[in-house]
């Protein structure tokens, strides 16, 4: 542990370019009780020194036994190294209540650690809650330090990450800490659709705390030691006599596969760390810049030979999108974004020529691709977010219709299948469309369609553009009548095929599969300087 | 270039709208170094309108290729899901037998006749495998009126069975296995027998097997001493002191003659292919010539293979099979009548195309070559790049899509014989063979150290293959020196293969590569290009700190670089890493203190997870910044599974049966179920004694590798 302390002292040290080392960790290990001996300079480092050592060694340990890092060690993982800037170290909680005044109940910097700091050099702010002081629950004061760094982050423009590890509400504090979290929900509203806004839940998070991760674009868990849940196991006995455990209720699987409030979920705290960092490679800084662009190696007009063989001939035989989205995208390197729910819809990041794409696409190979309600929902939501922040949307179309059935109609596909429809036709960013098989129906419509103001929509040679499957459009055009099976044979020359929605301008090109990359490049630089306008509102009304 | 043709596939409810893309790349550098020196005809000539191919995979591209230097129109045959395979785009025409079962489709004998008859074919070529010694097939063939390009019926005939060939090969005076046919009686017939063979001798118990009653002498005592031993084990173990006496031949090496004859009683021996490397009888690495040969051994065995094949009056291109002891004693094992699976090696040596020669000597020419022409020529050595995890008993098959594939024709000397591409998928129907990876060089070391090369150079993404078995044969010291039987592999591995063994210099290379590219791709992460609203303050970092994990061991190791060459330590040893560091490539050739290595990146990982493909090994390394390292210590070990209480499929497949159901107690060792997969069956045994919880799996069902097929409890 002294290693990283050390670290966690140097960092301070740098930042501030004096005190002695050996002096401070002497320090470190008395916490103080009294500042009246002590002159201001002395009084700042003793304060600084408490600071970093959050709720003690002993608290410190406990985390590290339970597999966690404490806030600042997660912290000094995401950020590059010497540039995180710390904010607020010196406030203190203002509870007078249940001896909480007491000098041995105050922690400088209280429960979470805020600041600003560059993950490869760009800029981005931080809060990283502190469940060594007080379980990391929230005071006023703990609220209005993350306040401060969002309002400064939607003012910079930059993002906002948030490393969530706490217990809740800060109990002695009553409704002050209820303010505070209904400040911090506040800012993410305002700040959504301004700055990206990350959460990583490393921790228990529950009750109200859960609604601002819930409010950010991408909630991320780690395995086996976070939690989200509005009401743990016990009080889930009590109301409803569910016996249910922490994990099974608010773990990293649950909300991965089952319930879709988690984006994905990390092994551990490292991995996480490191991760989030991969990840934030691909964010614009805000709704000001573009797609960012990095350094690219591999080809534009790579020819990918493999797709030319990728659709099976049979109509009806699974493959799997991801081959397509893996060998199509720079370096075969792509973060899926819910890779656990709803699996029948791909969605993700990924780079084309180094410029950042967002990536929608049918899945064959599970429930044939078809749009369900989690489908709808989880696309919709993605769209969304590249719309807000400039990401050029490739939509890649395999999909034979919605699902039908009495689950899906009571559930409201009506309602969640329109989220995906608003999404495609609300976004005015770059969107490419390729078809590669089947565009039934209208989730033909949906899927990014020409119709939709998509800017350029391709079909390769398997598509099949058409308002059902022949076997369906068949059985109602020649009802009752003998020939049947030569109707579906003349049915399937007419449109199953690329040429009606070719002739109709509905497609723009019929493409070589294997070109397919190579286009998209072309495409995207073209439409770099895209400029499209919805008319002025207040804001749209997405059927939520 | 872009042709539209619409067609119609029987059974596909839709219509296909097919872009053909009529540029092939080219899927051979034929031979390199020298050029071919088939026999000559008359190039106006006509030798065959359309051949048919009746085959898939390489052995059909191989034969196209030939057909098309010949300016023979091809045609293919396919099965449904082969329809877009390379040799279905390499023919001129191309015929759906049947669907992907090899018995409903590529042995198909009625739909391949009726394909033959629709496409006009006046002459096929078999390939190997499939039809190749099928003598229904010649006999339908010759009904027909189309020309076989193999041999005539009866020498199949003749040489498919193995005691009439063996009675054959004797009168031919070629060496067959010597021993005595009859039972022995006592302990100085035994020893009589065993001098009228020679020394070494076997006995073994006539109801002999699995080693039982098996005893080897090697002078008139032993064989004394091994006649009572082998008789009183024969009595328990069998209840049946029967013996038989043979020549043992030790330490025996698999060599084979090429030969070449026509229909005019002319033929030649092409010399001969070293295939001792093998596994479950199945070959793996061959090489031409055989290290082990002089020019004497070689001529007796080439007279003797050509008079063999002139006792059956035979045609065409075929090998005769000989075990080699350590004296170089030789004897006859079988004679195949087909074109062979390593004969580019033999190409490479000889010069001749076997495939030209083969259509030639079919339309009834006669050799233009004598026994004097035929040259060895430098030297050749073919790698069965297999679809298969070499870790599980030297090859295990495996199936999938490959989703990169990068043959290295760059390398000079290069020969890869293939039928797929980038896209193609290996499935559980047919042979998991990738390619036949030929190296060819003027002498064994040149061709070795190409061999190696190309190995390293060779991407295949997607399936499980065993380039790290073949990596680790061609290095290894016993097969370098030519020190090599048919018992190569389990020698030499006798616990199985676990890839190669690191020494230390290698290890720090391997890791400075690995921290090399770690600090590559971080550097790659914090270059962006255009304007910045908010600046890039980039981190200055001089050293970059590392922790690398390799095999449970943790490595702290320094980078520094001045733009793309690195200055490593490892340990507090000093490398040099220099690299273009293309990040995209899947190769990436690395300078590591002057010696030049291509590593290949399989993936990598925000996490600071690289597999690297090392010396033909894929090693998982973690490089870590020192902090993260330093961290870690904390993170929690995830429980693994048990694995003694879940069975799960070692390969894809179909389960062929399965012996037990829920509820049943199995003890360790029992029999649970059995899993087919490309020709191969493979018990699944329980791990432990327990009662079976539950059973994922039916008979008749196909599972995908991992697959959980039996819970105990």
């Amino acid at each position: 542990m002294m290693a990283t302390t050390w670290r966690a002292l140097r960092l301070w040290r740098v930042m501030k370019g004096t005190g002695s080392c050996k002096q401070l960790l002497m320090w470190s290990t008395l916490r103080p009780t009294s500042f009246s001996s002590f002159t201001v300079e002395e009084r700042i480092e003793r304060k600084r020194s408490a600071a970093l050592l959050g709720g003690g060694q002993g608290r410190i340990d406990s985390q590290h036994k339970r597999g966690k890092l404490t806030a600042r060690e997660r912290v000094l993982l995401l950020l590059d190294s010497d540039s995180f800037m710390e904010y607020d170290m010196f406030v203190e909680h203002r509870c007078t209540d249940f001896g909480m005044n007491a000098d041995n109940n105050k922690y400088p910097g209280d429960s979470v650690v805020t600041g600003q700091g560059r993950i490869n050099g760009r800029l981005v702010y931080i809060f990283s809650q502190d469940f060594t002081v007080f379980g990391g629950s929230l005071s006023g004061a703990h609220a209005q330090k993350i306040c401060k760094i969002m309002n400064q982050a939607v003012m910079v423009g930059a993002p906002i990450i948030g490393l969530n590890d706490s217990g809740g509400a800060r109990i002695q504090e009553g409704v002050e800490s209820l303010a505070g979290y209904a400040d911090i929900f506040l800012r993410n509203v305002l700040a959504s659709g301004v700055v990206p806004q990350i959460s990583l839940i490393m921790g228990p998070c529950a009750g109200g705390a859960v609604y601002s991760p819930a409010l950010t674009d991408f909630t991320f868990m780690v395995k086996d030691t976070s939690y989200l849940f509005i009401t743990g196991p016990d009080v889930v006995k009590s109301v409803t006599n569910e016996d249910v455990s922490q994990e099974d209720l608010g773990g990293s699987k649950t909300h991965t596969a089952l319930s879709g409030v988690a984006h994905r979920a990390f092994e551990n705290d490292i991995d996480a760390l490191l991760n989030l960092r991969e990840f934030f490679s691909y964010l614009p800084l805000s709704n000001q810049d573009p797609a960012p662009i990095r350094e690219c190696y591999d080809p534009s007009d790579r020819m990918v030979p493999g797709l030319d063989t990728v659709v099976p001939v049979e109509s009806a035989k699974a493959y799997d999108m991801l081959d397509i989205v893996h060998s199509i995208v720079d370096e075969r390197e792509f973060f899926q974004i819910m890779p656990n729910y709803a699996k029948n819809i791909i969605v993700g990041f990924a780079r084309m020529n180094g410029r950042t794409i967002g990536i929608v696409g049918n899945q064959p190979k599970v429930a044939s691709g078809c749009l369900d309600i989690n489908s709808s929902v989880k696309g919709a939501r993605f769209v969304r977010f590249c719309d807000a922040f400039n990401i050029p949307i490739i939509t890649f179309v395999d999909v034979p219709g919605f699902l039908p059935g009495t689950a899906q109609e009571y559930g409201g596909i009506i309602r969640h299948g329109a989220k995906l429809l608003f999404a495609f036709a609300e976004a005015t960013v770059p969107k490419i469309t390729i078809i590669t098989r089947k565009a039934y129906g209208g989730a033909y419509d949906v899927m990014s369609s020409k119709h939709l103001r998509g800017d350029v929509n391709y079909a390769w040679p398997t598509a099949e553009v058409a308002v059902m499957g022949a076997k369906g459009a068949v059985q109602i055009i020649f009802r009752g009548e003998p020939n049947e099976v030569e109707a579906e044979v003349a049915y399937v020359e007419k449109f199953a095929n690329p040429f009606p929605a070719a002739m109709r301008g509905f497609v723009d090109d019929i493409i070589q599969p294997s070109t397919t990359r190579l286009r998209i490049c072309r495409d995207l630089d073209m439409l770099a300087s895209k400029k499209q306008n919805n008319p002025l509102k207040k804001h749209a009304n997405i059927p939520l | 270039m872009v042709a539209m043709a619409a067609c119609r596939v029987p059974g596909v409810q839709r219509m296909i709208v097919m872009l053909k893309c009529t540029t092939l790349r080219p899927r051979y550098c034929f031979v390199t170094s020298r050029t071919l020196c088939s026999s000559k005809y008359e190039p106006n000539e006509k030798i065959f309108e359309k051949i048919l191919i009746a085959n898939r995979g390489e052995i059909a591209c191989r034969v196209i290729k030939t057909c098309k230097k010949m300016g023979i129109k091809t045609i293919a045959i396919h099965s449904d899901v082969d329809s877009s395979a390379i040799h279905v785009k390499m023919a001129d025409e191309a015929v759906c037998v049947g669907p992907a079962p090899t018995s409903k489709s590529y042995l198909n004998l009625n739909a391949i006749m009726e394909a033959i008859k629709k496409s006009g074919a006046q002459a096929v070529h078999p390939g190997y495998g499939f039809l190749s010694e099928n003598k229904e097939f010649a006999k339908s063939l010759a009904a027909a009126g189309v020309i076989f390009i193999g041999p005539d019926m009866h020498a199949i005939q003749a040489m498919g069975d193995k005691i009439e060939s063996k009675l054959l090969a004797k009168n031919a005076k070629v060496n067959t296995i010597p021993g005595f046919d009859g039972v022995v009686k006592d302990a100085d017939e035994a020893v009589r027998i065993a001098r009228g063979i020679g020394y070494p001798v076997m006995i073994k118990a006539s109801a002999g097997g699995g080693g039982k009653g098996m005893r080897i002498a090697w002078n008139d005592e032993e064989t004394r001493e091994g006649f009572r031993f082998s008789s009183q084990e024969a009595a328990s173990s069998f209840g049946d002191d029967r013996l038989l006496i043979e020549k043992f031949i030790d330490n025996p090496r698999h060599i084979e003659i090429q030969i070449l004859a026509d229909k005019h009683d002319n033929a030649l021996w092409l010399n001969e292919r070293e295939c001792s490397i093998q596994r479950r009888n199945q070959k793996v690495v061959e090489e031409a010539p055989s290290t082990f040969l002089d020019p004497e051994t070689r001529r007796a065995m080439g007279e003797q293979a050509v008079a063999l094949a002139k006792a059956v009056r035979y045609s065409s291109a075929g090998t005769v099979e000989f075990l080699v002891d350590s004296k170089k004693n030789f004897y006859f094992l079988e004679m195949n009548t087909r074109l062979q699976v390593e004969h580019p090696i033999t190409e490479c040596i000889t010069g001749l195309d076997l495939v030209q020669e083969m259509i030639l000597v079919a339309k009834g020419y006669p050799l233009s070559h004598k026994q004097a022409d035929i040259p060895i020529n430098g030297w050749a050595i073919e790698c069965r790049v297999y679809a298969e995890d070499p870790y599980k008993s030297f090859g295990l098959p495996s199936i999938g899509r490959l989703s990169q594939y990068q043959e290295p024709l760059h390398v000079p000397g290069v020969r890869v014989d293939s039928g797929i591409d980038e896209g193609s998928d290996i499935s559980i129907y047919y042979d998991p063979m990738i390619s036949k990876l030929v190296t060819y060089g003027s002498n064994r070391a040149e061709a070795l150290q190409r061999m190696e090369e190309a190995l390293d150079n060779y991407v295949i993404r997607g399936v499980t293959h065993n380039i790290p078995l073949l990596r680790e044969i061609i290095v290894n010291p016993r097969f370098v020196t030519g020190d090599i039987t048919t018992k190569f592999l389990p020698e030499v591995y006798p616990e199985g293969f676990k890839g190669h063994t690191l020494t230390d210099p290698e290890r720090r290379e391997l890791l400075a590569t690995a921290a090399s590219l770690h600090v590559a791709l971080q550097l790659r992460s914090q270059r962006y290009l255009g304007n910045q609203r908010v600046p890039i303050v980039k981190p200055t970092i001089k050293n970059w700190e590392l922790s690398a994990r390799l095999d449970g061991r943790d490595h702290s190791i320094i980078v520094s670089n001045i733009g793309s060459i690195f200055s490593v330590e490892v340990d507090g040893m000093k490398l040099n890493v220099a690299s273009e560091w293309n990040l995209a490539s899947p190769l990436l050739p690395v300078t590591v203190d002057g010696t030049l290595k291509t590593v290949q990146c399989f993936s990598q990982d925000a996490a600071g997870n690289l597999c690297i493909q090392f010396l033909g090994t894929v090693y998982k390394i973690r490089v870590l910044s020192k902090l993260a390292a330093e961290l870690s210590k904390y993170m929690l070990e995830k429980a693994v599974e048990d694995t003694s209480s879940i069975m799960r499929s070692p390969m894809p497949g179909t389960v062929v049966a399965v012996s037990v159901k829920s509820g049943d107690t199995v003890s360790e060792g029992q029999e649970i179920c059995v899993i087919e997969a490309m020709k191969m069956q493979n018990s699944m045994t329980a791990a432990k004694t327990a009662k079976v919880k539950s059973v994922h799996c039916t008979a008749g069902e196909t599972v995908g590798e991992g697959d959980v097929l039996v819970e105990l409890e």
